[in-house]
Parts: C-alpha cells; structure tokens; sequence
C-alpha cells in the first residue's frame, strides 16, 4: 500500500521555509545526477560535495520548517515526510533548481546564481528572529560563499575557453535567465517573514545579486537575454512539466515502502 | 573495562567526576574520517552537562551541513560513554555557534600534519580561494590570478605546493600536490 500525502500548513511562515528548503533539496538532486557523470573526476567530486552541502541544508531547515507547523497550530512533520511524502503543489522550490541540469554550462551557471542567492540570503537569515534559523545560516553562509566561488571560477573558464566553451555558456544564459526574475518575485509570504523577523523579503537580495551576478557574466564575455514577459511560479507551487519527474525518482522508495530505512 | 569497574563508574561518583570522566573517554573516540583527531580535538563535541537521572547530556554540532560522519561521529560517542558506564546518553545537536576550524588546537594541527594532511590557517584571516571568511568575488582570469596563500607540503614542508582541486575526498579538505617532493597532499580547508 503506497504511502499517502501528508497534508501541510499554509502558514506563511512555514511556507518561506519550505522555499528555503525546497530550493536546497531539489538543487541536491539535480547535482546529485552528476555523480560519475562530471567532465572531470575532480568535478564529480566538487558537484557530488556541495550537493551533500546543499542536503544537509535542506534537512536542518525543513526540520525546522515541520516543528513550526505544529507550533502554529498543525500537524508537526519531520524532514522525510516533508522530503519524501508531499505532493508536487505543496514543493515551494524555485523553477530554476527543478529544470534539467542540461549541459556542464548550464549547471555551472545555476550553481553560480543559486550559490549566489544563497549566500545574500543566509547572510541576512543569520540574523533572523528564529534562532534555529538563525543558527542554520550562520553555518551555511559559509558553505555557500565556498560554492559560489567554485562556480564562478568555473564561469570565467568557460567564457574564457574555446570558442564551444564560450558558446554553450551563452545558451546556458539564454536558458535559464528568464527564470531568475522568480527569484525576486513579491508576495504577501515575504510580507509575512519579514514583518515577524523571520527572513528578509528576496526582493531585497535583488540588487545585491545583479551586482555579484551581471560583472561575472560580463566578464566571462556573455551577454544576458533582453528581459521578458514571462514569470516562473515555483515558489508558489505551481511548478514546471519537469518537477514531477524529479519527485517519482525521489520519493518512489518511501512511496512504495512506507518508513523504510537503511 | 572489566564489569567491576564499569559499576563502579556509574554509580556513587560525583557529577564534576562523572563530567570530567566523559571528557576523557570523548577524547578516545576518533573522526572516522581523520582517524588521528579526537571529537574534543576537532571542537565537535560543545558541552558534557549531568543529566537528570544519571545519564548525561552531550552537545555536538556538525562541522559541515551535509557532513555524513556527523551520524557516525554521535553514535561512536555515545556508544563510547555508554560502554564506560557513564550512560544513559543523550545527544542534543547544535548549530550555533556555527563550527569553525578556528577551534581546533595547536596540538591537533601538528597530528593532522603528521597524519599528511596540511592543517587549515586561521578563517578568520585567510585568503581566498581557500578561506572561510567573507572575501569579495574577485573577477580575474586565471593566468593573473592573484597569488595564492602559500601552503606547506605537510611531507616535506616545501612552500612550492599548487591547489589541485577545490574539494577532496570530504567536504572539509581539498586536493594539493607539492611540486618538491612530487607527493599530492590534502589540506584540511578553513571554515
């Protein structure tokens, strides 16, 4: 008998976390694929490693995430009914970790604007009114900062490579650059952490990560796509054809054997 | 330790004995990882604290988020103490203050260097691309790239050593290779 959804609160409060985690968690799993898969074995390894980063992450933080629901008075969950037994709308993931990680440009790229939005964001979540939450950042900033550094490094090389290097940067670029505005989009979830102290608003990591972000690409001889109409909607649950895919890999041992453990 | 001795730890002793009993047993128990650091060496183990009953109340904090020893690392502990007659234990996992290898003692650099492994330098002060501390991102091509912090071969102690690889076979070393004595070598990176 197949394990049934768990039914998660809508408190905004919850919800932000569940974006921070999410984002973590399916960001993990798309590196993950890359383990014996990479260029180069060094690479393997460094994707393989910040994906185990980017985990652990994800487990403090939907850890916290299932205790608040029970504090504001749901049903409290743990990090692997969380992680293993939600259906595709209750995921609050951003668009852009969920895609296919495509060619080594394109997961380059993401890493270096996820690594990014990260590190502005667990900066300003290091002083949030939460103190696991607080106490979470303040471990990951530097986990992120470690990362951002690696994937930009990576981003000079490939715009400053060959000719093909150079190229399949560009499409990365091409690619995945209308689905960072998701990244900064408002709604009445920041609203709601950043009157509590939870967590800033994203939209406030905005000019600080055009800032990091629009020099690297520049300097790595790229252009960015003129911006457009389009808004991607991860965060709010309402994810892409890719995301479904994603979950029936992750999910499908405690799907199919409810509680099962190593 | 013989079964006498194991009630004779557990019982009757005073909680400061019951602590200070526990810090030493802490100090036996080895990273699976870097088997020559001990939890107390690695600044992994926070606080011993008596707990009601008789047990005691351990905190240990992760070094790396995704760190899979971390599991490994409590449960060696634990089952440690228990078997010294200092149990029940329980373990309690603490993320602030954030970990850092600014806690790891002179003593326990010189063992990590005499294990192979070149110790990491102060986070708070080191330099990119390997410190721990907050460093602007610095656009330069690779051929001009700014010097690096020089490293010595934990072998042969020549400065003349260059980064292979920013992450190493655990999340908290990366990859070198002396070019004097031709070794490769792990440094065990500041966070």
């Amino acid at each position: 008998m197949p394990a049934a959804s768990i039914d998660v609160a809508r408190d905004p409060h919850v919800q932000y976390l569940l974006r921070v985690g999410d984002t973590c968690l399916i960001q993990a799993q798309r590196l993950a694929e890359w383990c014996g898969h990479a260029p180069v074995l060094e690479e393997d390894i460094a994707l393989t490693n910040i994906a185990l980063d980017l985990v652990g992450q994800a487990r403090a933080v939907l850890s916290r995430a299932g205790r608040l629901e029970g504090e504001r008075g749901g049903v409290p969950h743990d990090e692997d009914e969380l992680a293993f037994l939600r259906d595709e709308r209750d995921f609050l993931n951003l668009t852009l970790t969920e895609l296919p990680r495509g060619d080594f440009a394109v997961t380059v790229l993401r890493n270096a604007a996820l690594a990014t939005f990260f590190k502005l964001l667990w900066q300003r979540l290091e002083s949030s009114s939460d103190p696991d939450v607080a106490g979470i950042a303040a471990k990951a900033v530097k986990e992120a900062r470690y990362h951002q550094r690696h994937a930009a490094d990576w981003v000079l090389r490939l715009g400053g490579g060959t000719d093909e290097s150079r190229q399949r940067l560009q499409a990365a670029v091409d690619h995945l650059w209308p689905y960072t505005p998701e990244l900064f989009d408002a709604d009445d979830v920041d609203d709601a952490a950043a009157s509590s102290g939870l967590g800033p608003r994203w939209a406030e990591l905005e000019a600080g990560w055009r800032a990091e972000i629009e020099p690297l690409l520049d300097e790595a001889g790229v252009k960015r796509p003129p911006p457009r109409a389009f808004r991607s909607t991860g965060k709010r649950g309402v994810h892409s054809e890719h995301m479904g895919y994603i979950l029936a890999e992750m999910q499908t041992l405690q799907r199919s054997y409810p509680g099962g453990v190593w | 330790m013989s079964d006498a001795a194991v009630r004779e730890a557990g019982s009757g002793t005073s909680d400061a004995t019951r602590v200070e009993r526990a810090w030493s047993v802490l100090q036996g128990v080895l990273d699976p990882e870097v088997p020559v650091l001990s939890v107390c060496d690695l600044g992994i183990v926070r606080d011993v604290q008596p707990a009601a009953g008789g047990g005691l109340a351990v905190v240990v904090t992760p070094t790396y988020s995704g760190c899979p020893a971390t599991e490994v690392i409590a449960a060696s502990a634990r089952a440690a103490l228990e078997a010294a007659g200092l149990g029940p234990v329980a373990i309690e996992t603490r993320f602030a203050p954030a970990w850092t290898t600014d806690w790891m003692s002179a003593d326990a650099r010189e063992k990590l260097r005499a294990y192979g492994i070149a110790p990491p330098g102060r986070a708070a002060r080191e330099r990119s691309p390997e410190g721990g501390a907050a460093v602007p991102l610095r656009f330069v091509p690779r051929r001009v790239s700014l010097p690096e912090p020089a490293l010595a071969c934990p072998r042969c102690a020549s400065a003349d050593t260059e980064r292979l690889s920013a992450f190493g076979s655990t999340a908290c070393k990366s990859l070198w290779r002396c070019r004097a004595c031709g070794e490769p070598f792990e440094h065990f990176k500041p966070i």
